[in-house]
């Protein structure tokens, strides 16, 4: 361990009043993230907070390290930029539905696609928060707001499985209210070496309120969510009695004790590509239960890492102009006396 | 029997190069080019392709051209009508032939005037049999895919390769006219294929059998002797405006120790920036291939908050795109360098032809009250020094700037006379630093330039946010108030007004003051003071002043102006310095405008000045 003063949740608080809604889910948010942070690092300067345009992407002006709030959907650009230019940052992206999946969609899968070493925490609370009540790519279709008054007519997004689609390497699901389990996502998307992608349900109550209820709801929690760990069982319910069983390649839930034992329950490998499409495709089902927890999880070099590779590889090459004088003065020259 | 030649000497040659876009035209023109630098002779260039990257062979759409001017004066421009055209197919003649002077050199590849050919150029006749061109130019009707046949009879390539040897047995017989050495191309064509000994054998002896050719075929007579031109004192080497940005990027590094972190997105013409970019990893430049022109000046301001100096590279359509983060970089007050290598417009116009109407959108095209400094390089060899000011503008007064440079000055090229960088402006970056955590305010400035300080993340003690919100003066806490607004756009507008402090004093070519001052601004450069001198040997009496900010303006225009009785603003677009000009300084500026993917000729330029004397 590092001999340098360990920080404390205090330390990650900036001086700005926080002005989200009372009530709003972000407040839990920043809250965990601040107190986990001094588990995560003794170098506080070195962490960098970079938003978009929403709620949630005020999220840097309350967290005291330094910060970027940036413009709508283009975060990734930055903090890729950032990172790029200096690789030992560690750097956190904030973004909500609206910023991260429509106006910067582009941006993010080719974030995840380039695996960049930051971490982006994604507030997904199917809504427009900060434009007041329309419709977001992660909306329910047919959902009612002020711009879709008869109903909203485009199909959603489901951001795990498009996270997995853009070949994002690390890929986590958790929601605000569940603290502990917020807190230790955080601490897993730091620990992994790649893009690290949480999506972070988040209860807007005024335009959007109880989105997640039943995930939240003491009656019906346990039978709505399931908690995935690498190398355990797919097990919940109230009665902690239900399970992911595999027919064939066809997940199926089933009750354990009946026709099936625990060891017939699928074990959660982090690492199979397989799993975690199927634990992405039970967000839109209304038979399987959510999946919280890392869905997704491998090792594959980093953009940063290879470029710095690269970069060490040329100035390793000594053919060819050896300064930037050698480069002025390349080529066919004469002199005019 | 010896044949015999005489040799004249002339003091300036106009040849253009033209084929179909695989006859090779622009490799010939880039060899006639590195040939004439080497020689000693003052030249200018300007290459013109089209868009497309294999238009229908043979098609007047797939034509491809070069054109080079070169003297042993000191020339400003690549030359307007050319004195030798070189017509690799009818195709190209069909284009080019109306721009041939009167009596001029006509080099023809007769072997390419097939029925087919001549009729894709809409040619009913054949133009070298009917008799249409002789009486007109001085024709020369060359079977250069025979000559090259039996040149390259006994190496083992297909005929086709063979075929693709011509544009060197064109740029041989052209070598033979105007009495150039071969070996500066041979020697690079043993480099260029260094592992294809077939094909260097092949391409030499085209490049031969031209040459042979003039120097054996009764039909030339003359050899043109251009001598060495008289250029101040110095080391030179050709030089194109890409080349020239790329390396003024790189001695701003140099000398600033700043690291560099282009990001860019692939577009006509601005694309070979990031290509040569990408070769000096090992000069520590870093290169970001984005996914779109937004995601290129964003990972360029990314990595100026980080400490690198950001750098993007695009033209119209994508400067466009990369608008919003502009206004986010002067509201952050970060360094950063925005290249806007301007071509036809608007929306994808006319991609690989040169034009200067982004003036407007570099100077205003932005929401808000967005200040940005604009600064545009005047020839090839000055996208140099506009790259290095540019950065170390950027720099100074943390702000992005916009260079303005366009599709002639990438593309075209000039003898450069090689600079030392210990002569540069000096170029030093401080970070806030450790030290400065005590009360530390982001947005305090320096009271000369009213720069902020660049404290970037990794600082200890530092710790802030920035943003694209309003920002409250000093403590640079987001802050909504209405006097503190007024505040901050009079100090971002006055911070780009004080790089004026920078500026040089503005250099009057020819009369300091009189009748007609001409004024142009970054490419227009060249025609300009072509012009001026055209006009001053004819004892009429202009003064040129070459204007390269334009935003802010020289701080002595203003007074510069008033010596004149008329302005004249030749530019390529349809008046926008010109309305620049008469909102800031309330002159009935007179323009000189127009857009044809082309710069302006002298020429136009020498006759409009007639004009207004006459008026």
């Amino acid at each position: 361990m590092t001999d340098k003063p360990v920080l404390k949740k205090k330390d990650f608080e900036s001086d700005q009043a926080v002005r989200w809604c009372p009530g709003c889910g972000d407040y839990a948010i920043l809250a965990q993230t601040q107190k986990v942070f001094p588990e995560i690092t003794t170098d506080k300067e070195k962490v960098v907070f970079v938003s978009g345009i929403g709620c949630s992407s005020r999220f840097p002006y309350y967290m005291n390290t330094y910060g970027f709030h940036t413009i709508h959907g283009r975060a990734p650009t930055v903090a890729s930029g950032l990172k790029i230019a200096n690789p030992d940052l560690s750097v956190w992206l904030v973004t909500g539905d609206g910023d991260g999946f429509s106006i910067g969609g582009n941006h993010m899968i080719h974030l995840l696609r380039r695996n960049i070493n930051l971490n982006v925490m994604l507030f997904n609370n199917r809504i427009y928060g900060l434009t007041k009540g329309q419709y977001s790519p992660t909306s329910e279709q047919g959902k009612v707001t002020y711009s879709t008054p008869m109903g909203s007519l485009d199909y959603p997004f489901n951001p795990t499985k498009l996270a997995l689609g853009a070949k994002g390497a690390f890929i986590a699901k958790t929601i605000d209210r569940d603290l502990q389990h917020l807190q230790s996502m955080i601490k897993r998307a730091n620990d992994h070496r790649g893009t690290s992608f949480i999506e972070i349900y988040q209860n807007c109550n005024i335009f959007n309120d109880g989105a997640f209820s039943e995930l939240t709801d003491k009656e019906t929690k346990s039978d709505r969510v399931l908690k995935v760990e690498h190398g355990e069982p797919m097990i919940f319910g109230a009665e902690n009695n239900k399970g992911i069983y595999l027919d064939g390649t066809t997940p199926k839930v089933v009750t354990v004790g009946e026709k099936f034992s625990i060891d017939d329950i699928l074990v959660h490998d982090e690492t199979d590509e397989f799993i975690g499409d199927m634990l992405s495709n039970f967000t839109a089902s209304d038979t399987f239960p959510e999946p919280l927890g890392v869905l997704y999880c491998v090792e594959r070099p980093t953009y940063d890492d290879l470029m710095v590779d690269q970069m060490n590889e040329a100035k390793k090459n000594t053919k060819g102009p050896k300064s930037v004088n050698d480069l002025l003065n390349a080529g066919d020259t004469w002199e005019v006396k | 029997m010896t044949k015999s030649v005489s040799n004249k000497t002339i003091d300036n040659v106009t040849i253009r190069f033209a084929g179909d876009s695989g006859d090779g035209m622009q490799l010939s023109g880039g060899r006639f080019t590195q040939t004439s630098a080497v020689v000693g002779n003052d030249l200018s260039t300007l290459p013109d392709f089209p868009a497309e990257i294999r238009a229908p062979a043979g098609s007047l759409a797939g034509v491809s051209s070069f054109q080079i001017h070169f003297s042993s004066q000191e020339i400003h421009t690549p030359g307007e009508r050319p004195d030798v055209l070189v017509a690799m197919n009818p195709a190209a003649l069909k284009v080019h032939l109306k721009d041939l002077i009167p009596g001029g050199t006509l080099i023809v590849n007769k072997n390419a005037f097939t029925k087919k050919n001549l009729s894709l150029a809409g040619y009913d006749n054949d133009p070298t049999e009917d008799g249409s061109l002789v009486d007109y130019y001085s024709t020369h009707f060359i079977e250069m895919g025979k000559l090259v046949t039996l040149a390259c009879e006994g190496i083992d390539i297909p005929s086709k390769m063979v075929d693709r040897t011509k544009n060197l047995c064109a740029l041989g017989v052209l070598f033979w006219m105007y009495d150039r050495p071969l070996k500066p191309t041979i020697d690079w064509l043993n480099q260029k294929f260094k592992s294809k000994p077939d094909i260097i054998e092949a391409n030499v002896r085209a490049l031969n059998a031209g040459y042979n050719y003039g120097d054996t075929a009764e039909i030339f007579t003359t050899r043109y002797i251009v001598e060495k031109a008289k250029l101040p004192e110095g080391k030179y080497r050709n030089m194109n405006g890409t080349l020239a940005s790329c390396l003024g990027i790189l001695t701003a590094a140099e000398k600033s120790k700043l690291d560099i972190t282009f990001a860019g997105y692939p577009i006509t013409p601005a694309s070979n920036i990031l290509h040569t970019l990408s070769n000096w990893k090992k000069f520590g430049i870093k290169t970001y291939q984005a996914e779109d022109e937004i995601a290129g000046i964003g990972a360029a301001l990314g990595a100026s908050y980080g400490g690198s100096l950001g750098i993007t590279a695009s033209s119209g359509p994508g400067i466009a795109l990369k608008t919003e983060f502009m206004g986010l970089a002067i509201m952050t007050e970060l360094p950063l360098v925005i290249i806007n290598v301007q071509r036809g417009g608007p929306s994808t116009g006319l991609p690989t032809k040169t034009e200067q109407s982004d003036l407007f959108q570099a100077v205003y095209g932005r929401n808000g009250e967005a200040p940005i400094p604009v600064l545009a390089p005047t020839t090839p060899g000055d996208c140099f020094h506009a790259a290095y000011e540019a950065c170390r503008i950027a720099v100074k007064y943390m702000t992005p700037i916009i260079v303005l440079s366009d599709g002639y000055l990438v593309n075209g090229s000039e003898p450069w006379l090689i600079p030392n960088p210990d002569n540069l402006e000096s170029f030093d970056v401080e970070f806030a630093k450790v030290e400065d955590a005590e009360g530390f305010l982001p947005y305090k400035r320096n009271e000369k330039t009213l720069a902020r300080s660049w404290a970037i993340p990794g600082t200890k003690g530092l710790e802030h946010r920035i943003g694209g919100l309003e920002k409250q003066d000093i403590t640079g806490n987001v802050n909504y108030d209405s006097d503190n607004h007024q505040k901050m756009v009079e100090i971002r507008s006055q911070k780009v007004a004080n790089i004026a402090n920078e500026i040089p004093p503005t250099e009057i070519f020819g009369e300091s003051k009189g009748d007609i001052l001409i004024l142009s601004w970054g490419s227009g450069h060249g025609a300009s003071r072509a012009a001026t001198e055209s006009l001053l040997s004819e004892n009429i009496k202009v003064g040129h002043a070459s204007i390269k900010w334009i935003s802010p303006l020289p701080s002595d225009l203003g007074s510069i102006l008033k010596n004149y009785n008329k302005v004249l603003i030749p530019e390529v677009n349809t008046g926008q310095f010109r309305q620049i000009i008469r909102a800031e300084y309330l002159i009935d500026a007179v323009g000189l405008n127009e857009v044809q993917g082309k710069p302006l000729g002298a020429s136009k330029i020498v006759e409009k000045v007639k004009d207004l004397i006459n008026d």
